[in-house]
């Protein structure tokens, strides 16, 4: 539950032209494999979001994020045109570096076409310019990315299968059925490769979570903003929490899953999930007020148990002002016995959806 | 001592300078004047051109946003929209954009539409990116929504929200003005929508018209040059903003030097004016200057005595002129455009912009001008021995010494030499020095010349004392006479000139016209309308059309850092071609397989081609190839012009459309009616926007844009010779009051004081006529040089000489009768007095 704002905007704020027809997410479609690894172009939109924590040669620790949206416009469909923005791709990546104190990040975007940027059906590879996602035979996916401040060279190896979201991959974001996405997570990925900052290359290893998600109707009209996180567990769990509010700060609905180290995998509800806000952060770019370390307190069989989120440094913000891009903030966080990714949205006042 | 020996000569400076300057204020006036008109023209014309081409040099980035670099399509059929991801990868580039970019019309108001990818524009031309207005958010892609630059808003009156239709090769859409330009300068006329709504609503689809690129900060510039123009296709060639400045620049170059070099002949000739009136000033101080000498003051002292008269004239000349050129300048751009009248530049007018150095450039200029003109006849003046020059206030110089003419002729010999060499840089750069030895020759000529002229005639005795008289003074005083006649010389000389080669490009282009003009009627879509072939038989099938020939230009880019060529598509033939174009050379055989094309002279001497000779034109991929079949005489197309046959154009392009057509009706055919039948004929959304014209009216247009352009150079024409005229009265008035003391005389051994007068009046009349004769020879000769060598050199075409015989008599008339009238009126103040006084009149 996670998603670029502009690409939002541009998405789900325009009215679908009358003429341009969205499939519908429905429950009891049977996700496969590979395919679904591909993109989906029918459908509204579409991403692919990798997050994940990183431990250097240098040994100090680092957060990643490398995110491919894709979306439908339902612009120039009838346009035989080789650049009619039928399809396009936005990429966003980050890098939390507590020796930097604050988010470096960079992004690109493209209509797909004419070999310059695309999303592959059938097959994992989604790229934008000289940015690129994609899987290799053996399972392995890569994510090749050169930003402003800093170049990622990174491979994952799944170790767990993957976890569908919700019922068997259906998973409703709102209180009606057709406010909905088909969600699936590859958690606990394992990771190697480099990180490039200042002309210095850093090997790396870690763990990290991919999430993909493909809608075409997905928020209610009251929300205003939402709350997610994803977390690997030391000992081989994973927790999917999220919520979406409403301008008032009360949740709409809520949702996420939990899996056991066995395998065993519990659907959380709305009344499943419950976010506190334990420490606020004011940014000061921004003026923003984020619940920066939170308390996720989830209801599972065996019992509740809680989850105190507490940042790898406070200044994860990501500022897109500049190229017209949402302010929101994206960071790696801990909790007990685990690590992983809060994503806050609708905090800086700004967002229109 | 010494610090009283200083005073002393300051004091002497003092009231020496005051003294004069008391004495002859109108004199003193009339050098300031001719300095700062000298330096106000120079001065104007460098501020008009700076304005001018900054204005052009920011509407060119205006329309390009910034580019580091750009791929631009060869010709108006754009390039395959593979250039851009062949351009994107290129290593080196870091983002790359592709832009349509067409002429447009809305509500008959002309602007330029882009189509843009937002993203690739975002990061490569942030400046031409559209931002939606309030409520128009999701409008980013819409294939409706068009973005307007401030300027187009203004010029149009359409708010965010309201439709506007927009026609741009020969396609008319409805689109929705979805937001503003903030980045665009508010003169620019700008208009932005979605690339691929522009290709498929205007006819675009796959081509290109450029790719603008961002190069990394580290990137070798070289290096990606030379990786792209590897990898572009046919049709595309490589342009950054410095070529684009630079084609603006190449655009009016040589009209604006020719301007500033006419600044620089009034310049010139305020300093004759300063040189004739420091040395009358100098002749009738002799006596005084001696004196001085014979108390002490050295010979130095003379010199810097007379150099600071004519510092303080320059100074405070130049420094009027630098004023009253930013005024003109101002004045000019309200008046008549940043290109003076030349049709250049199609911009708004520019505000002009203070240059600091030009100011202190003109204002050295002006003075050094001064500054010569006086210390030229100083030096003369401190050679006289002072007890020679004490008893004798006549001229310096003998009259029977012979008269030098070796330098003059080694001057003449040397701008002979200049006029052969060739343009440096596209200008006439040996041409104009050719003009400049040639004009010192004649002037150091000028003594001798005189003396030449006036021997006969002394030699013969005339009845009439008053003739005699002025002939015999003339020769006696060869000084004063040259002095005299270098300034008419001058000023007559540069203005005959300019007339001549004006009066020959004039009728030039007048019987060009006659031959070029041969239709009845000519049709032209405006608004980038387009005929296709089935509308282009409508046409011909109308009644009283005899024949119609159709026909399309378009802008084709050879060269990046030149303006583009002019690409005429219409009907020709080799064996017809002597009817069709008004051609310079035999028609040279085409081989087999290679494309016949028609090069104007101006393209012939740009690019460096002749009749057989290969040609490489962006037309028709790689395997076209084309050869210079014959070249053609064209004053209308200063960069060149291509003319190729429309089945030629038709087989390589597939481009069938056309855009002009020229109308033979039957001999029985009224116009009017042919018009209207055209008219009828045309497709209803055409029909507004197509312009017919008879030949005589296209005439008459071509001669007054003609008569428009030169306006500035009549104008500072007029200058010269007003400055010229006004140095020949004050030269004649001086001398003339100078030798009241002579009149005095005259008057004691019996001659009326009419005689005098009349005497006065032929000296005046001889000094103009022979001035006169002198200058419009000198004139004619150098008018062979600005028709056969700056005019070639300059604009690239050639043309006859036309001599204005009218004119030419008109100002030796003049001449004759401004000197004489002076001397006359000159004289009545002079020998106003009574005749005793005079005679005993020390000074």
């Amino acid at each position: 539950m996670r998603v670029l704002l502009l690409f939002l905007i541009l998405a789900l704020a325009a009215p679908a032209p009358a003429q341009v027809r969205y499939p519908e997410v429905r429950p009891g479609v049977l996700l496969r494999f590979p395919a679904d690894h591909g993109a989906h172009p029918a459908f509204r939109i579409e991403w692919w979001y990798v997050t994940g924590w990183l431990t250097g040669e240098d040994g100090r620790e680092r957060g990643f994020q490398v995110t491919f949206f894709r979306t439908r416009p339902g612009v120039g469909e009838a346009n035989p045109s080789a650049l009619a923005p039928r399809q396009i791709l936005f990429a966003h990546a980050g890098l939390s570096d507590p020796a930097v104190g604050r988010l470096l990040h960079d992004q690109r975007a493209a209509r797909a076409g004419l070999g310059l940027a695309g999303a592959r059906v059938g097959d994992l590879d989604v790229a934008v310019r000289d940015w690129r996602l994609r899987l290799l035979p053996g399972n392995r996916m890569v994510a090749t990315i050169t930003a402003r401040e800093f170049a990622l060279d990174l491979a994952f190896r799944p170790t767990q299968p993957i976890l569908l979201q919700g019922k068997r991959g259906y998973s409703q974001k709102g209180p009606r059925p057709d406010q909905a996405s088909y969600y699936y997570s590859v958690p606990q990925l394992a990771v190697s490769g480099a990180v490039e900052q200042g002309g210095r290359r850093v090997g790396v290893t870690g763990r990290a979570w991919l999430d993909r998600e493909w809608s075409s109707t997905l928020l209610a009209r009251a929300a205003a903003g939402w709350d997610w996180a994803g977390l690997n567990m030391d000992d081989g769990a994973a927790l999917t929490a999220f919520r979406v509010r409403d301008r008032s700060g009360r949740s709409i609905w809520a949702g996420g899953s939990f899996r056991h180290r066995d395998g065993q995998l519990t659907e959380l509800g709305p009344d499943d999930v419950r976010f506190a806000a334990l420490r606020r952060w004011r940014s000061p770019r921004t003026g923003g007020i984020y619940p920066i370390e939170q308390l996720i307190t989830v209801r599972l069989p065996d019992g509740l148990r809680r989850y105190p989120l507490r940042p790898l440094f406070a200044d994860q913000e990501l500022d897109g002002r500049v190229l017209g891009l949402p302010v929101y903030w994206e960071g790696a966080v801990r909790t007990v016995g685990g690590r992983g990714y809060l994503e806050l949205t609708g905090y800086a006042g700004n967002l229109r959806l | 001592m010494d610090r009283l020996a200083g005073a002393g000569a300051t004091l002497a400076f003092r009231w020496l300078l005051w003294g004069e300057w008391r004495r002859h204020p109108g004199r003193v006036v009339l050098g300031v004047l001719a300095i700062a008109v000298g330096v106000a023209l120079g001065f104007a014309v460098h501020l008009i051109n700076g304005s001018a081409l900054a204005s052009f040099d920011r509407a060119v980035r205006g329309v390009n946003g910034s580019a580091d670099l750009q791929v631009r399509a060869a010709s108006r059929l754009g390039m395959p929209d593979a250039a851009y991801p062949r351009a994107a990868v290129v290593g080196g580039v870091v983002d790359a954009s592709p832009v349509v970019e067409l002429p447009a019309f809305v509500r008959g108001e002309r602007l330029t539409l882009l189509g843009l990818d937002v993203f690739r524009a975002g990061a490569v031309t942030p400046s031409l990116v559209g931002v939606p207005a309030e409520g128009q958010e999701a409008a980013v892609f819409a294939e409706d929504a068009v973005f307007l630059s401030r300027g187009t808003q203004a010029a149009l009156g359409a708010r965010a929200g309201e439709e506007i239709v927009l026609a741009a090769n020969g396609r008319t859409a409805r689109l929705r003005v979805a937001g503003a330009m903030p980045g665009v300068d508010d003169d620019r006329r700008l208009a932005a929508m979605d690339v691929a709504a522009a290709q498929l609503r205007f006819g675009r689809l796959g081509r290109l018209d450029r790719v603008d690129l961002k190069l990394a900060a580290n990137a070798d510039p070289g290096q990606v040059r030379a990786a792209l123009t590897a990898a572009l296709p046919s049709g595309a060639t490589l342009s950054s903003a410095d070529a684009a400045a630079e084609s603006g620049d190449a655009l009016s170059r040589a009209y604006r030097v020719n301007l500033s070099m006419l600044a620089m002949v009034a310049l010139l000739t305020g300093g004759f004016l300063v040189y004739s009136a420091q040395e009358l000033s100098v002749a009738r101080r002799l006596r005084s200057f001696a004196l001085l000498r014979t108390l002490g003051l050295p010979r130095r002292g003379i010199i810097a005595q007379v150099a600071v008269e004519g510092l303080a004239l320059g100074m405070i000349g130049a420094v009027l002129g630098l004023a009253g050129g930013y005024g003109l300048a101002l004045l000019a751009l309200r008046l008549l455009g940043g290109d003076l009248g030349g049709g250049y530049f199609q911009a708004a007018a520019p505000v002009p912009v203070f240059a600091p150095g030009a100011a202190l450039f003109f204002l050295a200029l002006g003075i050094t001008a001064a500054l010569g003109g006086s210390i030229l006849p100083a030096r003369a003046a401190a050679r006289a021995a002072p007890a020679v020059a004490l008893k004798n206030a006549g001229d310096v110089i003998d009259p029977r010494s012979p008269a030098p003419w070796r330098l003059a002729l080694l001057l003449f010999v040397g701008g002979a030499w200049a006029a052969f060499l060739p343009a440096i840089g596209g200008l006439p750069l040996f041409g104009y020095l050719s003009i400049a030895l040639l004009l010192a020759g004649g002037i150091a000529l000028m003594p001798w010349l005189a003396r030449a002229l006036l021997d006969p005639l002394s030699r013969r005795s005339i009845r009439v004392p008053a003739v005699d008289l002025a002939v015999r003074r003339l020769r006696g005083a060869p000084g004063q006479a040259a002095v005299a006649l270098c300034g008419i010389v001058a000023s007559t000389a540069l203005m005959i000139a300019m007339a001549t080669m004006v009066a020959s490009f004039r009728g030039a282009v007048d019987d060009w016209l006659g031959q070029v003009l041969v239709a009845d009627l000519y049709l032209r879509l405006e608004g980038g309308g387009s005929l296709d072939p089935a509308a282009q038989a409508q046409l011909a099938a109308a009644p009283g059309v005899a024949r119609i020939d159709f026909g399309r230009q378009s802008p084709v880019l050879l060269d990046p850092a030149r303006p583009p060529v002019t690409l005429i598509v219409r009907p020709i033939s080799p064996a017809a071609a002597q009817g069709t174009l008004p051609l310079l050379t035999p028609v040279a055989p085409a081989p087999l397989g290679a494309i016949a094309v028609w090069v104007s002279e101006p393209a012939a001497r740009l690019y460096d081609l002749e009749p057989g000779e290969p040609l490489a034109l962006p037309l028709g991929g790689r395997g076209a190839r084309f050869v210079v079949a014959a070249v053609w005489r064209d004053y209308a197309r200063q960069h060149g012009s291509i003319v190729i046959d429309g089945a030629d154009y038709d087989r390589l392009t597939g481009d069938l459309g056309r855009d002009e057509a020229a109308v033979l009706l039957r001999p029985d055919a009224s116009r009017v009616a042919a018009r209207e039948a055209l008219l009828a004929r045309l497709l209803p959304e055409l029909r507004t926007t197509a312009a017919m014209a008879e030949p005589q009216q296209l005439r008459r247009l071509a001669l007054t844009l003609f008569d428009r352009s030169f306006a500035v150079t009549y104008v500072l024409e007029a200058v010269a010779i007003l400055v010229g005229l006004a140095g020949v009265a004050a030269t004649v008035s001086a001398q003339t009051v100078a030798r009241a003391r002579e009149f005095g005389m005259l008057r004691h051994i019996g001659m009326g004081r009419r005689s005098v007068l009349l005497m006065l009046g032929n000296e005046g009349a001889l000094l103009g006529l022979v001035g006169g004769v002198a200058g419009v020879l000198l004139g004619l000769v150098l008018a062979r040089v600005l028709i056969s060598v700056v005019n070639p050199q300059s604009f690239n075409w050639t043309m006859a000489t036309l001599v204005p015989w009218g004119l030419l008599a008109g100002v030796v008339v003049a001449l004759v009768a401004a000197a004489a009238g002076t001397a006359v009126l000159a004289g009545r103040r002079a020998t106003a007095q009574d005749a005793l006084l005079s005679v005993r009149e020390d000074w």
